[in-house]
């Protein structure tokens, strides 16, 4: 029973952290029809920027924290957008290699600033002491990271249901000619989206941080995961990577668990399954 | 590939020189400098290791003055970014062009493995730092030795020290899955169980975990958890299991990677109180050592640990095969000779070389403390001239296949 429990908290509090990771490769995915290989390394940046700043200044606020990283990030991610991404509009496909190109400089320019170790995030103060959930000990800050997932996700449905820049977006994503001919300003949409995306991942780093750890390689750790938790779920769709996140959070930790030999293969499998059953993804719209 | 006019003609006037040079190469060899390769990971995952190496090699050099046995030398690094098809190109590339006499390194067991082969056809006298079991046992090669230690070899005091002293009954062992994690966990369990102590379980873990909290969740109440990790996983592992309030309840052992000096400059108090093994410490009170561990600190503000001093290790012993040479390194055969010949002082104490390429010498089990302001490993018991055959029968040893993931059976787990 207490298998069953610990581990059933282990793949919420997984899935909260692939969600905050995976939410701002599917709004890019979906309205710009690129697949960001930079994502992994937005991510691993986040995570440093926050190892910097909590090591550096005690008593500093994680959430601050990673609300400064998550804009540092995002505007890291702006400029390459505008700067390089535009340049490649009418090329999809080197769009995709320049986002390979640029994950690459991403994290040799950590492994210069911050070398090779691996630096802890400290988890906040008052969350350290483990929590005890029916009996059981499990971490608080895990616990926390399911709500600020939920939290992220309920925020990014308002605006993505409730607000004009939320309508545009959606419009873009469902058709991005008939948008554009409306009036609709899809190129600035476009950096505006890759600008969200890449600071929920920086944010999502920092967050991730106290269970990640920054360390060289995180980047190449993470991206894959984005992958299947979007394909899962479904290409643009915000729900998509909600239960996706939270479907391969469980497959991964009872997978692990359970036949532990098999830990990529079982991670790989349903994306395997979805790919050649449903391609649009759980909740993907055909055609989309 | 093109070959561009310039890069032409310059190698054609090279050719050049070298064949008017050639009546005088005799006399050329022997004047010109030593010429040392090191191939180390300074990019990519392993950077962290690599760096040490080089910065510990660097500084061996500038106390010589860049002069080994009144000759001087010459190190060209090469950076094999910790992937094996690099290494073997590197290999070749100071083989064939650099004209290397020696190897030290590289870093891990699969980049060492790669260019084993080509290094023992090249006749290139390598000293080794990576743990590959086999490389000084049932495949050992006539120009390869390794100063560090095999995999298991101080994982075999650490598992006597545990049953015996520690008085430990059940361990669970968790290291990361692969070669070197299988064969320090199958080392210990060994030594372990021969003393009679239970391995209740085995837990491997994918090199790349990006979350050990579905990991920490299944270990089974035990009297300790031996970890056979290296680099930062190890870490990371322990975070967890301190967060799932694991460290209270049963004791941390670890293996001679899992809380290396460069591991632990990162860490804070919840390391404190940790053992550990390992054929070296940046403690060790030897008088080479306090000469080599300040300087080390001084100059790069932290304690060198596995890497550094395993380079500087390597090197002191080569100093000392090339004093018995008197700095000829042309002749490989008698430089080989004279390097597995070796009895020498070095910062991890007194070494010897075994009939495989092996170094036997003393191995330490080390606790965490706090000296300082920073965190060390403090030896707290010394296992004198450990072999990588541990107690047991060579003949036999060899005659065993190479430990693994399976080998030897774990008999004692627990469902």
């Amino acid at each position: 029973m207490q298998f069953w429990i610990i581990q059933g908290l282990n793949s919420l509090s997984l899935g909260g952290l692939l969600f905050l990771l995976s939410s701002g490769f599917s709004l890019i995915f979906g309205l710009m029809r690129l697949a960001n290989l930079t994502h992994g390394a937005f991510f691993m940046l986040g995570t440093y920027f926050g190892a910097t700043a909590l090591r550096s200044w005690d008593g500093l606020n994680i959430w601050v924290t990673a609300l400064g990283a998550g804009i540092a990030v995002a505007a890291i991610g702006g400029l390459f957008e505008r700067l390089v991404l535009t340049r490649l509009k009418t090329n999809p496909l080197g769009q995709v290699l320049v986002t390979l190109g640029m994950s690459f400089i991403i994290s040799d320019a950590c492994l210069m600033l911050w070398g090779g170790d691996s630096i802890p995030v400290p988890t906040p103060q008052n969350l350290q002491s483990p929590t005890r959930v029916l009996g059981f000990v499990f971490p608080t800050y895990r616990l926390v990271l399911v709500g600020c997932a939920i939290g992220a996700a309920i925020v990014l449905y308002f605006l993505m249901e409730r607000t004009r820049l939320g309508a545009m977006i959606r419009a873009g994503v469902d058709d991005r000619q008939m948008a554009r001919a409306v009036g609709i300003p899809v190129s600035n949409l476009f950096t505006v989206v890759f600008c969200l995306g890449a600071g929920i991942a920086g944010a999502g780093g920092v967050l991730g941080g106290p269970i990640l750890s920054a360390y060289p390689g995180l980047d190449g750790d993470m991206l894959p995961l984005a992958l299947i938790v979007v394909i899962l779920g479904g290409i643009g769709s915000l729900l998509g990577a909600f239960i996706g996140s939270f479907i391969i959070g469980f497959i991964y930790t009872f997978g692990t668990a359970l036949f532990p030999e098999l830990a990529y293969i079982i991670l790989f499998l349903p994306m395997i399954f979805v790919i050649a059953f449903r391609p649009q993804g759980l909740f993907g719209r055909v055609g989309a | 590939m093109t070959i561009s006019r310039r890069q032409f003609v310059s190698s054609v006037a090279g050719a050049g020189i070298a064949s008017m040079a050639a009546p005088n190469l005799v006399f050329a060899q022997n004047s010109g400098p030593i010429r040392v390769g090191l191939m180390a990971a300074k990019t990519g995952p392993l950077a962290s290791g690599g760096i040490d190496m080089e910065l510990a090699m660097t500084m061996f050099l500038k106390e010589r003055d860049n002069t080994l046995a009144g000759r001087k030398v010459e190190l060209i690094v090469a950076d094999t970014a910790g992937v094996p098809a690099t290494a073997r190109t590197k290999a070749q590339e100071l083989v064939e062009k650099n004209n290397i006499h020696c190897v030290i390194g590289p870093l891990a067991a699969f980049e060492a493995l790669a260019i084993a082969d080509y290094l023992t056809e090249k006749e290139i006298p390598t000293l080794g730092v990576a743990a590959a079991e086999d490389m000084t046992q049932r495949h050992p090669s006539p120009w390869f030795v390794r100063l560090t230690s095999t995999s298991a070899q101080c994982a075999y005091p650490l598992a006597e020290y545990s049953a015996k002293e520690l008085k430990y009954k059940r361990i669970v062992t968790i290291a990361d899955d692969f070669a070197y994690g299988h064969e320090m966990c199958a080392g210990f369990q060994r030594a372990f169980e021969d003393n009679g102590g239970k391995i209740i379980q085995k837990i491997f873990t994918p090199l790349a975990t990006p979350d050990y909290g579905s990991y920490v969740a299944q270990v089974k109440s035990a009297d300790a958890i031996f970890l056979g990790t290296a680099g930062s996983n190890g870490f990371r592992f322990l975070r967890q299991f301190i967060e799932y309030g694991l460290k209270d309840k049963m004791a941390v052992i670890g293996g001679m990677t899992a809380l290396d000096e460069s591991v632990l400059r990162n860490m804070g108090d919840e390391a404190l109180g940790i053992l550990t093994t390992s054929w070296y410490s940046a403690e060790l009170d030897n008088p080479l050592n306090k000469v080599f561990a300040p300087a080390f600190r001084k100059q790069f503000k932290y304690d060198p640990g596995y890497y550094a001093g395993g380079v500087y290790v390597t090197a002191e012993v080569l100093e000392a095969a090339l004093k018995t040479t008197k700095g000829n390194v042309e002749d490989k055969k008698a430089l080989m000779a004279a390097i597995r010949g070796g009895n020498v002082d070095t910062v991890r104490g007194p070494i010897k070389i075994d009939e495989f390429g092996n170094a036997t010498g003393d191995v330490y089990i080390r606790k965490v403390t706090r000296s300082d302001g920073r965190l060390v490993n403090s030896v707290i018991k010394t296992y004198p001239n450990v072999s990588q055959f541990w107690t047991y029968d060579k003949t036999a040893f060899l005659k065993n296949p190479v430990y693994s993931r399976d080998y030897p059976p774990a008999k004692n787990l627990e469902q």
